[in-house]
């Protein structure tokens, strides 16, 4: 299975979909005016992930700024997540010091989510 | 608009501490320039990062909110609905806090319907938001332009104030919906 690699923009995240690594990161902002175009490649990677996943799977969430259209993206993201079968997945969810409503978010998804989440503060994402 | 109207307009603006404005119709390339003028703006400020990422983050919603009012309405064929397309935005710097404000016309069913929904937002708390929030993204299903009627919701919860609101009535099927959220 290839790595889903794509570059940051203005209103979108990096993102490094590393199926040996088990590692899948979006990192930096997630503002577009239509999120589902965005999230569809993603979607569609973890559904072909999901056939032959690693023994572990770290989704690392670096992100800076998202919007609420976004936000449910985010969610049937996890939510695809949560449904691995053979894996260990969990959920990084960095957040910059005295970013408290980036905090709460890792919460909102935390309350809603059944994977474990770690919250790491970090000076700068 | 004769040349003394544009001074007073500049004036009141001015005495407003309107730091960035704009009237027309909300595309997304405006609202690309709009946020990075403002990152620019908030940068040069030496805001905190705390209160700018506040502010940013509400303006997103703000603009997405008005660019997705804009795709919803009808195809301009006249002046008429090309004005009913326009919206209005403010962002105010005062000593210690910012106010981002919108404007822009709005069918009047549409007014009471979202009356009702800043109102109920309007009631609840820090927590009471949080729990809705939850519950909303949770159930919310995700439309074909990418919204999920969290918005204002969000707006709500990064502003920490209650929200400023007024529905003015401008035909019998038109109000002009005006928004004030505070951010400190």
């Amino acid at each position: 299975m290839e790595k889903l690699i794509l570059e940051a923009s203005a209103k979108t995240p990096e993102v490094v979909f590393d199926p040996t690594a088990g590692t899948l990161l979006l990192k930096g902002r997630s503002i577009p005016e239509n999120s589902i175009e965005f999230y569809k490649p993603l979607n569609d990677w973890i559904d072909g992930y999901a056939a032959n996943p690693g023994a572990q799977t770290v989704i690392e969430m670096k992100l800076e700024y998202f919007n609420t259209s976004s936000s449910k993206c985010i969610l049937d993201l996890f939510k695809k997540l949560e449904k691995l079968n053979g894996t260990d997945v969990s959920v990084n969810w960095y957040f910059e010091e005295d970013d408290e409503d980036m905090e709460e978010a890792g919460e909102d998804y935390q309350a809603i989510i059944k994977l474990p989440f770690k919250m790491i503060e970090v000076e700068e994402i | 608009m004769s040349l003394a109207n544009v001074y007073s307009l500049y004036r009141t603006m001015e005495d407003e501490n309107v730091i960035l404005s704009f009237k027309g119709i909300v595309t997304a390339e405006l609202l690309t320039s709009v946020l990075h003028i403002m990152e620019t703006k908030m940068d040069s400020m030496q805001e905190t990062p705390r209160i700018r990422k506040k502010v940013f983050n509400v303006l997103v919603e703000c603009l997405q909110n008005l660019y997705h009012h804009v795709e919803e309405s009808a195809e301009p064929t006249s002046k008429e609905t090309l004005e009913r397309k326009s919206a209005l935005v403010l962002i105010v710097k005062e000593q210690d806090h910012f106010i981002v404000k919108t404007g822009n016309y709005i069918d009047v069913d549409k007014a009471l319907e979202l009356k009702d929904r800043l109102d109920m937002i309007n009631s609840l708390d820090k927590d009471g938001l949080k729990e809705y929030y939850q519950k909303s993204l949770n159930n919310s299903m995700v439309s074909e332009k990418g919204t999920a009627g969290l918005g204002m919701i969000d707006i709500a919860r990064k502003s920490g104030n209650k929200l400023g609101f007024e529905f003015l009535k401008i035909t019998n099927d038109t109000s002009f919906f005006c928004l004030n959220v505070k951010i400190d």
